[in-house]
C-alpha cells in the first residue's frame, strides 16, 4: 500500500478526500431524519386520536398498527414497505395501463422516508396517547359544559397542553429516529452510513471511517439534545418541577 | 398479485432455523450483557470520580450511536489492523455471528446499566439506612438489599429492553448472519416474492414478542405481587 494518507487529507473536501461524499451523505441523512419525524408526528396525532376514539374499528386499526411496529424489527418493516410497496404500486398501476407497461421505480429517498415515518408514527402515537390522557379530564368536561364542540376543544384545550406534555417523549422518538436512519442504508439509499461504507472499502480503512461515523452520530445526537433541552425549558415554563 | 402460501410451506424449515439463530443471538447477548450491566451499574453508583465519568461516557456513546454503526465498526473495522489477524481473537472477530453477539451484548449492557442505575437510586433510602445500621456494607449490602430491590424496580423497563434487543438482533443479517430476517431475505431473493417470507418472519417475531411479554408479566407477578392491579 502507498504511504498512508494523513487523516486531514482523507476527510478533505475535493477530489482526493472523502469529505464531500460524507457531507453529501450527511445531508441526505439529515433530510431523511427531519422529514420522517415530521410526517411521523402527524401520523402520531391521528393515531392517538384513533386509539382514543369511540369507533371500535378505528381503535382496532390503531392498536394493530402500534402492536406490529412495536413487535416487528424496523429493518423488516422497511424491507416490506420498500420491496413490497413497489409491487403494490405496480399492481395498482397495472389496472390502468396493463401488466406489461406497469413499472414503478420508487425513489429510494421517498421509500426510506415512508418506511421511517411509518415506524416513527407508531412511537409518536403512543407518546401522544399518553399525553392526551394526561390532560385532566375535568378540563374537557368543563369545556363541554360551556358548549364547545370537539374541534374547538381540540384547538383550545387539548392541543396546546398535549404538545407541551408530549415534548420529552417526542424528543426521545426524535433521537431514536436518528439512529434508525442508519438502517435505511441497507436498501441502498446514499445516505451517511452507505457513504461511509463506500469510503471504508475503497480506502481499506474501515476502522477509521466507521469511528468517524460514530463520532458524527454522537455529534448529531448531542446537538439534538441541546436543542431539545432549550425547547423543554421554553415550553415547560410555569410548570411545577417534580 | 396473489399471496402464495405454499412458498412459506416450502421454506418453513429455513425460517425456523433463522428463528433459532435469532433466539441464540438473544440469549447470548443477554447472558453477557446482563451481568456486565449489573457490574457497570454497581461501579457507577460507587460515585468514584474516576470510574463514574468513564462509565457515563461509555453509556452515552453506546446509546447515542446506531447499533448498525457499532456492528460495522466491529465486523468491518477490525479487519483494518493487520496485527490483529495473527491473534486468536481474529477467529472470533471474523465471524459475523460473534461480532453480532459482542455488539448486541455491549449495546444492551449500556442501556440496561442506565435502567439499573435509575433503579438503584429508586431503592427506598430507609431500607438502605436500616441495613447499614445493622452493620451491612459493601457487597453484602448489594447482594441482600440493593440488587434484589433494584432488579424488581427495573423489571418493566428491562422487559421492554429485552424486546428491543430481539428487534435489534435482526441487524445481524447485515453482517452475513442468517437469523430470522436474513433467512426471510434469502427466501425473498430466491423466489422474488417479498410478501410471504417477510410477513411470515414478521409473524414469528410477533409471536416471540408476545411470549416474552407474557413471561415478563409472569415474573413481575411472581416477584412483585403487591404491585399488581386487580
Amino acid at each position: 500500500m502507498a504511504e498512508d494518507p494523513s487523516l486531514f487529507l482523507l476527510f478533505s473536501v475535493g477530489d482526493r478526500g472523502w469529505g464531500d461524499e460524507l457531507l453529501a451523505g450527511l445531508w441526505v441523512t439529515l433530510r431523511l431524519w427531519v422529514l420522517s419525524f415530521a410526517i411521523g408526528m402527524v401520523i402520531g396525532i391521528a393515531g392517538a386520536g384513533a386509539k382514543l376514539s369511540h369507533l371500535r374499528a378505528l381503535r382496532w386499526i390503531a392498536e394493530t398498527y402500534t402492536t406490529i411496529v412495536r413487535g416487528v424489527p424496523e429493518i423488516l418493516v422497511i424491507f416490506l414497505l420498500y420491496f413490497g410497496g413497489a409491487q403494490v404500486l405496480q399492481a395498482i398501476l397495472a389496472l390502468f395501463v396493463g401488466e406489461e407497461d406497469a413499472f414503478v421505480d420508487i425513489d429510494a429517498f421517498a421509500a426510506g422516508t415512508a418506511a421511517l415515518a411509518f415506524v416513527c408514527g407508531a412511537y409518536c402515537t403512543e407518546v401522544f396517547r399518553g399525553a392526551i390522557q394526561a390532560v385532566p379530564h375535568g378540563q374537557i368536561e368543563a369545556a363541554e359544559a360551556c358548549g364547545m364542540h370537539r374541534p374547538l376543544i381540540w384547538r383550545r384545550i387539548l392541543l396546546p397542553q398535549v404538545l407541551r406534555i408530549a415534548l420529552p417523549g417526542l424528543g426521545n422518538v426524535f433521537l431514536t429516529v436518528q439512529k434508525d436512519t442508519a438502517i435505511i442504508s441497507v436498501v441502498g439509499l446514499d445516505e451517511l452510513v452507505r457513504a461511509t461504507a463506500i469510503a471504508a472499502s475503497a480506502t481499506r480503512l474501515p476502522f477509521t471511517f466507521y469511528l468517524a461515523l460514530a463520532a458524527l452520530f454522537l455529534a448529531m445526537t448531542a446537538a439534538a439534545q441541546i436543542g431539545l433541552y432549550f425547547l423543554e425549558r421554553r415550553y415547560g415554563r410555569g410548570q411545577l418541577k417534580h | 398479485m396473489g399471496l402464495d402460501p405454499t412458498i412459506i410451506l416450502d421454506y418453513w424449515p429455513a425460517l425456523l432455523e433463522g428463528l433459532a439463530t435469532t433466539l441464540a443471538l438473544l440469549a447470548l447477548s443477554l447472558a453477557i450483557g446482563g451481568p456486565l450491566a449489573v457490574v457497570l451499574a454497581m461501579a457507577w453508583s460507587a460515585r468514584s470520580p474516576l470510574l463514574s465519568p468513564l462509565i457515563a461516557a461509555f453509556c452515552y456513546s453506546f446509546r447515542g450511536t446506531p447499533l448498525l454503526v457499532q456492528l460495522f465498526l466491529l465486523y468491518y473495522g477490525f479487519a483494518q489492523f493487520e496485527t490483529l489477524k495473527d491473534t486468536p481473537l481474529w477467529a472470533l472477530l471474523k465471524e459475523g455471528f460473534w461480532c453480532a453477539v459482542i455488539a448486541l451484548a455491549v449495546n444492551t449492557s449500556a442501556y440496561t446499566a442506565v435502567i439499573l442505575d435509575g433503579a438503584l437510586r429508586a431503592v427506598p433510602r430507609g431500607e438502605v439506612e436500616a441495613a447499614r445500621a445493622c452493620g451491612m456494607s459493601g457487597l453484602l449490602l448489594y447482594r441482600r438489599i440493593l440488587l434484589p430491590k433494584a432488579l424488581r424496580i427495573a423489571l418493566p423497563a428491562y422487559g421492554n429492553e429485552v424486546i428491543l434487543l430481539l428487534k435489534a438482533s435482526s441487524l445481524a443479517s447485515t453482517v452475513t448472519v442468517v437469523e430470522l430476517t436474513g433467512s426471510a431475505r434469502e427466501i425473498f431473493e430466491r423466489t422474488y416474492s417479498p410478501y410471504e417470507p417477510l410477513l411470515a418472519a414478521g409473524a414469528l417475531y410477533l409471536v416471540v414478542t408476545f411470549l416474552l411479554t407474557r413471561i415478563f408479566r409472569a415474573v413481575e407477578q411472581r416477584l412483585t405481587p403487591q404491585r399488581q392491579r386487580r
